[in-house]
């Protein structure tokens, strides 16, 4: 479902983030993105999302080459993919309940479907309790649940999360772990960039390792480092 | 397209007004003195253009005879000028008709000839129309020259004059009205800037949660021509209680002068106004969301 045939960016002041990448995500899996820091996990990802553009090489969503997306179409690739951000992006004047409707909302979804559908996904978050909240009023474990209900409430193809684990206490951090597996069961394709070496090593399941903006392993059940 | 999304669109831009109030104040303010001005102008050029019309076709020369003629050499002479080349139309008009079609220009307030009947100080005379306007004064001084002519009256040049006079106005008047309007198109986008400026985090989120690039822009569109629209209400409001009681008063004081009072020129004047006001809402905020929302 997400092709990438070598694929390299280069930013504008000369970072060469990704080298020559080619990789295949398939429907359905669950897939670990791990390396050190400027690896290039996070610019992999802007360019599924078409934050960035690649400088070279090819970059297809269902087949479709995501470059070359019209403006107008780019929305609609965009309700495919939850996004997770690690700084969360709340809007700090909405509460919980606001802040998930806000994705629906700027789908054009009905009043009605909204309310049926957001407390569908707080429940399945943890966060119903908490509807009436505003962000700087919960916990970081709390606001990334408040992420990732947005991020799942349109029913996308891929969630995608960007170290969703960064600041979080190992307990909640394995919480949020067993919710990303069920939504993955659920048939949604999951997408995790991520420094947790405990978490993927006990996961057992397909790591991308990158390091310099290449792939420099991808394996099936594999674990977070070969070294050590 | 949801009623939600339309609720939305209208919550986003009436919040936004709030906001900025002051700055949303200070944009139908403007809109509305330019506005005022596009009123007054436009009825101006109305009232303008229905008198010169009338000048035109009464584009004539009155040949007013000298007092005591018998009926023959009256006769005699329109025979004469009727003779006399470029002329269309020869009509006598006596003393009496003189005073009824006075009467009639005067409408309500014709108690002011009241008594005239028995002592009518109005002479009587030809009415000539000349084929062509510039024939006029060479034909004047032909008639006046004739037996039994006391003078000849026209308007020198006066209708000429007229319009090259309103043409510089309206020359004038349209400089005045685009700089005004530039103005106000000028600050409604600031006023719109400092909205989408307030929101630029929620808009970059918006984006990213897939909104189409229409559903980012139209409450800033709305926003824009709501203050428009305000603007002109006032303007408009404005003009036509003013245009009103301005009529009122004239004919009270200036019985000669018929301002343009028929409801369907008067309702298009405001109608004008009422769309140039959403017009420069909608131009301004699009200035503005184009700088801002490139995506
Ligand atoms: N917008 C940008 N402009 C220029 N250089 C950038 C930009 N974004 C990232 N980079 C550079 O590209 C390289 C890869 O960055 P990227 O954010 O993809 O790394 P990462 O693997 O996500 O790192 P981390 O684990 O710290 O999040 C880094 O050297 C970074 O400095
Ligand atoms: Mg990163």
């Amino acid at each position: 479902m997400i092709n990438f045939y070598n694929v390299t960016k280069l930013y504008p002041n000369g970072v060469k983030a990704l080298n020559d990448i080619s990789l295949a995500i398939n429907r359905g899996e669950f897939v670990f993105l791990v390396g050190p820091s400027g690896a290039g996990k996070t610019s992999l990802i802007k360019i599924i999302f078409r934050e960035e553009l690649p400088t070279r090489g090819q970059a297809l969503f269902n087949g479709k080459n995501i470059a070359r997306l019209k403006g107008r179409e780019v929305p609609y690739l965009r309700r495919k993919i939850g996004m997770v951000f690690q700084d969360f992006r709340l809007l700090p004047q909405k509460n919980v309940f606001e802040n998930v409707a806000f994705a629906m909302e700027v789908t054009g979804a009905s009043t009605k479907q909204i309310k049926t559908r957001v407390p569908l996904v707080l429940e399945r978050v943890g966060l119903l309790e908490k509807a009436r909240v505003f962000p700087s009023e919960l916990s970081g474990g709390e606001q990334q649940r408040v992420c990732i209900a947005r991020a799942i409430v349109n029913n996308p193809a891929v969630l995608i999360a960007d170290e969703p684990t960064g600041n979080l206490d190992p307990d909640t951090a394995w919480g949020l772990m067993e919710l990303l597996e069920e939504i993955n069961k659920s048939g949604t394709t999951v997408i995790m960039a991520t420094h947790a070496k405990e978490i993927v090593d006990a996961m057992k399941r397909r790591v991308v390792a990158m390091s310099g903006g290449r792939i420099t392993r991808d394996e099936e059940g594999g674990v977070y480092s070969n070294e050590l | 397209m949801s009623f939600n999304t339309l609720a939305y669109y209208w919550r986003e831009a009436l919040q936004s007004i709030a906001r900025n109030s002051w700055l949303s104040a200070a944009s139908v303010g403007t809109v509305a003195v330019s506005l005022l001005i596009v009123g007054i102008f436009a009825l101006l050029v109305v009232n303008t253009n229905e008198f010169t019309r009338g000048l035109e076709s009464g584009l004539e020369l009155r040949v007013i005879l000298r007092e005591g003629q018998s009926r023959d050499s009256i006769r005699n002479l329109q025979g004469e000028i009727q003779k006399l080349p470029g002329i269309s139309l020869v009509e006598f008009v006596s003393k009496e008709q003189a005073l009824e079609e006075m009467k009639k220009s005067l409408k309500n307030r014709r108690d002011i000839l009241e008594g005239l009947e028995n002592d009518n100080p109005l002479p009587d005379a030809f009415r000539v129309k000349s084929a062509r306007a510039d024939q006029i004064p060479d034909l004047a001084a032909r008639l006046e020259g004739m037996e039994g002519v006391d003078q000849v009256v026209y308007g020198h040049g006066l209708v000429e004059k007229l319009v090259s006079a309103t043409r510089w106005a309206r020359l004038a008047g349209t400089g005045i009205l685009a700089v005004l309007c530039l103005a106000a198109v000028f600050l409604i986008s600031t006023t719109i800037r400092m909205s989408v400026f307030a929101r630029r985090k929620e808009i970059g989120i918006m984006v990213l949660l897939g909104a189409t690039n229409w559903f980012v822009r139209f409450p800033y569109l709305l926003e824009g021509m709501i203050l428009g629209f305000l603007g002109a209400v006032l303007a408009g409001s404005a003009v036509y209680a003013g245009y009103i009681s301005l009529v009122s008063y004239i004919d009270q004081t200036l019985p000669f002068v018929h301002p343009v009072t028929d409801r369907q020129t008067i309702f298009m004047v405001l109608g004008g106004v009422l769309a140039t006001g959403l017009f420069i809402g909608a131009v301004g905020s699009i200035f503005s969301i184009r700088r801002f929302l490139k995506t």
